[in-house]
């Protein structure tokens, strides 16, 4: 089928190195008759040196003379010396003789001949490979608005945008409210982020509006909605609505979400006397009630007396496992009571103030010098599990256990402060509609069946996105929708829109204006990626798109369904619309497929699958096995080239193959190998589940979801069924990997070869 | 002073902090302890204590006044200096110790009966009064701490020891009576009477 997409010329260059010692272990004169007589490369040709100015020389002289476009470059593996082997307009294989074979194998004679088999089946791969490749050209069609529209009109929307803006970028921010700054347009100061950390500081609001409204790059809706968020990174179309006004439609190259948070609701915490006394109030109230006093005495709401003793009650209704509660810490309220306290310390030393904490948590730079800070101003920290609080007489009474003097306790103070959490604004759940949908469609006619304590709250979305995954940002854990905190923080798994701020994270203003800065970064690497058509993280720069053979296609929905990162609309027909710049190349899709009609100008369906079925496989009687290995490029494939340079040997009857990703695996590459005659097949991709490592967040667990149903296709065969095994695997497992292999060769020698060999 | 030694304070409040702050030696150190418990892991003797180094900070700021002046635990610190090697706050632990059981003893609040005071109480008045240690009548005086039949069988069996001592010069038995001293004894009880005055002076009262 790619056949017909190949142009009519394809001339196949085959390049074998000797250097770094593959000279010594390796015939290359052997090597080269595979690649001519056996895989009909056009051009074939060793060098010493091949990464060498020379070398490249001479690749480049057959790309520029004898019109080879499509290369077969037989060294070491494709993640060693890219910036040599990058040429322009090619399709470019590589054969991994050096990590793969010569590196993996021990040097004795015994060893020689399966090592020169080895390097023999990885020169058939890379020209067959190559053979079914296109060289990647980024879609004509491919075109960008610069424009960066930023959702939420709070310190990060803002800082997001007047970043944006002095890179030069035009920005729309649309606020929902009517005013801008958010939370903090209502607080008091904020947490210092310069030495010496001791005092709370200006919260920087004032400036920051002032900044945008005076550049001339920077729109500012206020009152206004997103009503419909159509298109994709370099062309979204946003319909803004403006409160009793008109709705605008404009296009956009990138979106931030900076949509921020929502206090948790302290009404759930009536043990905490919230709502029984006005003088339990929330650190946002406190900022309010800071603000009022403006520098003098901070009075309380009850009967405004000044407050000459307060006590702040952390993690309330946080880090909790109690229904209703939130079970993550919001990682600043530790700070901010101790900003809080010092309002207080400031104005007044004698004001009593006591931070009851379970675990003091002071993040970041300046967090353990703010915390001396405090200290140094008398703020009293108790380690303590608060009990309860209730109004008595003039003043609250603070029940709780001091865990470090191991009692029970109390104080009278006039105020309590509750540290209260962020709860994200980040919309529909899309997740928990689709089940619910789901199980809606399974019992049908069942109505009001569903249980009287689930609550279905309605929220409103924030996107409303025209993608057919729903209308918001997919959440990764507690309604944040990030998609990986750690590894790749502002991805969300929708391309060219970024979360920042409190949406993604609790967080306070000074993470907030970093964040904002970061995501503001990655929109303005949307815009040019998505101009240039190339994909964004983590295949950056790659220049290939899905296409699909829309005649095939049974419109089964798979790929539309199973695509990570929502890339995949339908249309009237039914039939997938793939919008390739949300797409990030993982292959999901052309995994799912069942009629195997999606593929990559580099990288399909026949590209893997010629490579694989092309190497030699010996018959039966000559006891050498061959096993498959399909490894994630990310992880898997890293770790068992670093298994080569530290001489980790594994068994010359692997045969290894990148994948973009488990989830990219067809199952016909499973058949395939195992009608071909392979005794054994491996794949291995990254931790999935909740915890994921997946570089394309579900992909490997939607390969090993495919997988479990590999067992048919083994019985079908009459296969046993230790053949086939998935395993997860991190980048470090340099060790395991090469072990995982050698198990399956003791298994093949235990359960015996494969009857398919031909 | 015996407003002092009865003076109530709010729990949890700074009163107490800010007593000990203003009257023991270090005090103001107090505040910066953050509850890691290096100190009491480290004190060798930490685990004999009532109430370890760390867990004597937490009482101060929860305004514990009785329980931490009337306890046993600071008099225990043999001074071995752990603790301040090892704090992460770099708090004067062993100092303050020493602080807080001097500012017990100011108070009379200290235990009577708890033999780190009571040998120190001896030791100074064996100082102060001539102005020199009298080591022979402070040795006689520890074995007869607790009355003279047990001083009599307490110096019994250090007698070969004390012999060996007198043959040695290292001990004079006519330091028994009355004993060397400064030549102005009497300037210098004047002294020690006066510095006495100004720090009883300097002592704050607890707010309330
Ligand atoms: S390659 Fe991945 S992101 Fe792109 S459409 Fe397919 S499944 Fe979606
Ligand atoms: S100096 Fe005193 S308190 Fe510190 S470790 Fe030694 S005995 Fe314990
Ligand atoms: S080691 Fe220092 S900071 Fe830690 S508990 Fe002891 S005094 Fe406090």
């Amino acid at each position: 089928m790619a056949d017909e997409k190949l142009p009519v010329e394809k001339k196949i260059g085959a390049y074998i190195c000797k250097g770094c010692g593959l000279g010594e272990r390796l015939e290359g004169a052997q090597l080269s008759m595979i690649a001519e007589r056996e895989a009909k490369a056009n051009v074939v040709r060793e060098h010493d040196f091949l990464c060498s100015e020379d070398g490249v020389k001479m690749i480049q002289d057959d790309i520029d003379n004898e019109g080879v476009n499509r290369i077969a470059i037989c060294a070491c593996s494709r993640r060693a010396k890219t910036d040599a082997f990058n040429f322009e307009g090619v399709a470019i294989a590589r054969g991994n003789l050096r990590e793969g074979v010569i590196w993996a194998r021990p040097d004795t004679d015994e060893a020689r001949e399966t090592t020169e088999e080895m390097a023999a089946d990885y020169v058939r791969m890379a020209v067959w490979e190559v053979k079914f490749m296109t060289p990647p050209s980024s879609n004509p069609e491919a075109k960008c608005t610069p424009d960066i529209l930023v959702v939420g009109g709070g310190v990060s929307g803002l800082t997001a945008a007047l970043e944006a803006a002095r890179a030069g970028y035009p920005v729309t921010v649309v606020e929902k409210s009517g005013h801008l700054g958010g939370h903090v347009a209502d607080s008091w100061k904020r947490i210092p982020d310069r030495a010496p950390y001791t005092d709370p500081v200006d919260t920087g609001l004032d400036e920051l509006i002032a900044a945008c409204e005076a550049h001339d790059k920077i729109t500012i809706h206020l009152n206004a909605k997103l009503t419909k968020t159509a298109g994709a990174p370099g062309q979204f179309q946003a319909d803004i609505s403006v409160e009793s006004g008109p709705t605008v439609t404009a296009s956009f190259g990138a979106i931030v979400q900076a949509s921020g948070y929502d206090d948790y609701d302290a009404n759930q915490l009536p043990d905490l006397g919230y709502g029984k006394s006005p003088d339990v109030v929330t650190q946002q109230e406190l900022e309010a009630l800071a603000r009022a006093a403006d520098g003098g005495a901070i009075k309380r709401p009850s009967d405004g007396k000044e407050v000459k003793s307060v006590a702040f009650v952390q993690c309330a209704g946080q880090r909790s496992e109690k229904e209703g509660q939130l079970p993550y810490c919001s990682g600043h309220c530790c700070m901010t009571s101790i900003k809080q306290a010092m309002y207080f310390k400031d104005q007044n030393p004698d004001i009593d103030t006591n931070i009851l904490y379970r675990d003091l948590r002071t993040p970041g730079s300046g967090g353990e010098d703010f915390y001396r800070s405090g200290q140094d101003k008398e703020v009293t920290f108790t380690k303590a599990c608060v009990d309860g609080v209730e109004a008595a007489g003039d003043g609250l009474h603070v029940k709780f256990k001091d865990l470090i003097l191991d009692e029970d306790s109390e104080e009278v103070v006039d105020l309590v402060v509750l540290a209260v959490g962020q709860v994200p604004n980040s919309g529909v759940d899309i997740d928990a509609v689709a089940i619910e949908e789901e199980e809606e469609e399974g019992e049908a006619g069942e109505e009001g069946a569903s249980p009287a304590n689930e609550v279905h709250v309605s929220v409103e979305s924030i996107l409303n996105l025209d993608y057919r995954q729903g209308p918001d940002l997919p959440q990764l854990v507690y309604g944040f929708p990030d998609s990986h905190f750690i590894c790749f923080p502002y991805e969300t798994r929708r391309t060219g829109i970024y979360a920042s701020g409190p949406v993604r994270r609790p967080m306070d203003i000074v993470s907030a204006r970093e964040d904002a800065t970061g995501a503001a970064l990655k929109a303005i690497q949307a815009v040019e990626n998505a101009a240039k058509g190339r994909a964004a993280h983590p295949r950056s720069g790659d220049l290939s798109y899905p296409s699909f053979r829309k005649e095939g296609c049974t419109q089964c929905k798979r790929c539309t369904v199973e695509c990570p990162f929502g890339a995949i609309n339908e249309d009237e027909e039914r039939y997938p619309v793939f919008n390739e710049s949300r797409c990030r190349r993982c292959g999901t899709c052309m995994g799912a497929c069942p009629v195997r009609v999606i593929s990559f100008d580099n990288y399909s369906v026949d590209s893997v699958g010629q490579a694989l079925k092309n190497i030699d496989i010996p018959d039966e009687f000559e006891e050498k096995p061959r096993i498959l290995v399909l490894a994630c490029e990310n992880d898997a494939y890293p770790a068992l080239d670093m298994a080569g340079m530290n001489k980790i040997e594994y068994s010359a009857f692997a045969r290894i193959i990148p994948v973009r990703c488990l989830g990219s695996v067809n199952l016909i590459w499973i058949t395939d190998a195992l009608n071909s005659g392979y005794d054994g097949v491996i794949l291995m991709g990254c931790q999935k589940g909740e915890n994921y490592q997946c570089h394309f967040v579900r992909g490997s667990e939607i390969a090993h979801q495919r997988m479990s149903k590999v067992d048919d296709t083994l019985q079908s065969l009459s296969l046993e069924p230790e053949r086939v095994a998935t395993y997860e695997i991190a980048i470090t497992d340099i060790q395991r990997a090469p072990q995982l292999i050698n198990d399956m060769a003791e298994t093949i020698e235990k359960i015996g070869m494969s009857p398919f060999k031909f | 002073m015996s407003d002092m030694s009865s003076a109530v304070v709010e729990k949890y409040h700074n009163d107490f902090l800010k007593e000990v702050e203003a009257n023991v030696e270090e005090g103001e150190w107090v505040r910066m302890c953050m509850q890691c418990g290096v100190c009491s892991g480290s004190c060798p003797l930490g685990p004999h204590w009532a109430h370890p180094p760390q867990e004597i900070f937490m009482m101060i700021r929860a305004g514990k006044r009785e329980e931490v002046l009337t306890s046993d635990s600071m008099w225990m610190c043999t001074s071995c200096y752990n603790c301040i090697v090892r704090c992460p706050r770099g708090l004067p632990i062993t100092h303050i110790m020493h602080g807080l059981a001097h500012y017990a003893h100011v108070l009379d609040l200290a235990p009577k009966n708890q033999p780190t005071r009571r040998f120190s109480k001896m030791f100074w008045d064996n100082i102060t009064k001539n102005g020199r240690a009298n080591e022979l009548k402070l040795g006689l005086s520890l074995y007869f701490k607790d009355g003279f039949g047990p001083g009599v069988k307490e110096a019994l069996k250090n007698k070969a020891l004390g012999q060996a001592m007198m043959k040695t010069k290292r001990m004079n038995p006519m330091e028994f009576f009355g004993g060397h001293g400064v030549k102005d004894k009497s300037g210098l009880h004047a002294m020690l009477e006066k510095a006495r005055e100004i720090e009883e002076a300097k002592l704050k009262r607890p707010a309330n």
